[in-house]
C-alpha cells in the first residue's frame, strides 16, 4: 500500500470543507463532536473534525471539568488501535513536514547527545502546556486558554491563521504580537522541517508523545523481525529517518511505521503484521554485543 | 507467566477502557464543550487572540 496516497487521502478527508477556504469561515457541523486522530487545527477553514489536543485543552481548561474522559478515551482508542501509525500515515501536519523535507537543501541528523534529550521535550510540552497549565492557570471564571495551541502550535497558524486572515478582513484587523510570535515559530518549524526529517514530530509534538506510549501494544501495523533471517547488518537502523534502532526494538516509541526499514532490509527479515492481537511487542535481547555498539539508540 | 498474560491482554483492556471512557465523557456532556470550542474560530489557536 502506498503510504503517500493514504497521507493525501487522510489530509483531504480531514480538511474536506473546501468552501471554508474562500468564504473565510470554518465548518460548524456536528462532525466536530469527534476528533480526528492526527494534528489538524479545528480552526482550519477545511477542518471537519476537532483537533484532539485542542479538544483536550478545551475540556481541561473549562471550569466545569477537571478531567476529560471523552478526549482521553478517544486518544486511548486511537492509540491502542493504531499507535504512531497515525503519525506516519494519517497526520496532515506530519505529511506536510515530509513534503518540506523533500525540498533539496542540506540535511542534518543531530548527534545522539543532543538528539536524545531533545526527544524528551515533547513529553515536557505535553505535561506542561497541554495538561498542567490548562488545569491550573485559569482566569477569574475558572477557564483557561489552550496554552499549547496559543503559544506553540504552528499547525494552527498555518492551517487556520493564514487562510482565515487572507479571506477575512475582520480578523486581519485583530493581528498583534501573538500573530508575530506564531509566525516566527511557524518559520522556525518550516526551517527545521527542511533540514531535519519531521523536526516537529521528533522534538515538539505532544500528540506524538501520547501515541508513543501505545506503540508497543497497538493492534495495527506492528513491525516484526524474522530473527532467522536477520543478520544484524544495521541497514534498517541506518535507513530509519526517525533514527530508531530497528533491529533492537522494532516497535520503539519513535517508530512512525513509515516502512523505510522494510524496503531497505537486504534479507527481507522485516515485515508489518497489519493486525496484531498477540502479546506486547518486546525488545530484542539476543543481539550480539558488536551490533549493540554500532546502533544509534535514542 | 503471569506478566506475559498481562501483556497479552493489556491492549484489549485498554480498548475496552477507552470505549468506557468515551461513554462516561458523553454522559458528562464533555462532547458539548469540544463542539462549542471547535465550531467557533479559536483566536488563540490561529494566533490573533
Amino acid at each position: 500500500m502506498k503510504r503517500r496516497i493514504v497521507q493525501i487521502i487522510a489530509t483531504l478527508i480531514s480538511n474536506s470543507h473546501l468552501a471554508g477556504f474562500w468564504q473565510g469561515t470554518i465548518y460548524r457541523g456536528k462532525m466536530k463532536y469527534l476528533c480526528v486522530p492526527g494534528l489538524n487545527c479545528y480552526s482550519c477553514p477545511g477542518a471537519v473534525g476537532s483537533c484532539p489536543l485542542g479538544a483536550l485543552q478545551a475540556v481541561l481548561g473549562s471550569a466545569k471539568y477537571l478531567m476529560s474522559f471523552y478526549v482521553v478515551g478517544l486518544l486511548t482508542f486511537f492509540g491502542t488501535l493504531l499507535g504512531r501509525f497515525i503519525c506516519g500515515w494519517l497526520c496532515p501536519f506530519g505529511f506536510l513536514q515530509e513534503l518540506l523535507y523533500k525540498i533539496k537543501t542540506r540535511k542534518i541528523t543531530l548527534p545522539a547527545k543532543i538528539d536524545r534529550p531533545l526527544r524528551l521535550l515533547k513529553y515536557v510540552i505535553l505535561l506542561l502546556l497541554v495538561i498542567l497549565l490548562p488545569l491550573t492557570l485559569t482566569n477569574q471564571f475558572g477557564n483557561a486558554s489552550p496554552y499549547f495551541c496559543q503559544w506553540l502550535c504552528p499547525a494552527g497558524t498555518l492551517e487556520g491563521g493564514i487562510p482565515l486572515l487572507l479571506s477575512n478582513e475582520g480578523l486581519r484587523r485583530m493581528i498583534g504580537f501573538l500573530f508575530g510570535w506564531k509566525m516566527l515559530l511557524l518559520l522556525l518549524t518550516v526551517g527545521g522541517a527542511l533540514l531535519i526529517y519531521r523536526f516537529f514530530c521528533k522534538y515538539l509534538c505532544p500528540l506524538g508523545a501520547i501515541y508513543s506510549f501505545f506503540n508497543r501494544i497497538s493492534f495495527f501495523a506492528h513491525l516484526n523481525i524474522d530473527h532467522a533471517k536477520c543478520t544484524g547488518c544495521n541497514t534498517c537502523t541506518n535507513a530509519c529517518p526517525m533514527q530508531v534502532p530497528v533491529w533492537e526494538n522494532p516497535n520503539h516509541r519513535e517508530c512512525i511505521r513509515c516502512g523505510a526499514c522494510i524496503k531497505k532490509c537486504p534479507h527481507e527479515a522485516l515485515s508489518f503484521t497489519w493486525w496484531a492481537t498477540d502479546a506486547i511487542a518486546g525488545k530484542r535481547n539476543n543481539a550480539p554485543d558488536s551490533k549493540k555498539e554500532t546502533a544509534t539508540t535514542i | 507467566m503471569k506478566i506475559k498474560a498481562v501483556h497479552k491482554y493489556i491492549k484489549f483492556v485498554l480498548l475496552i477502557s477507552s470505549l468506557l471512557f468515551i461513554g462516561l465523557g458523553l454522559t458528562r456532556n464533555e462532547h458539548l464543550t469540544v463542539l462549542k470550542k471547535a465550531i467557533n474560530i479559536c483566536l488563540e489557536c490561529i494566533g490573533v487572540g
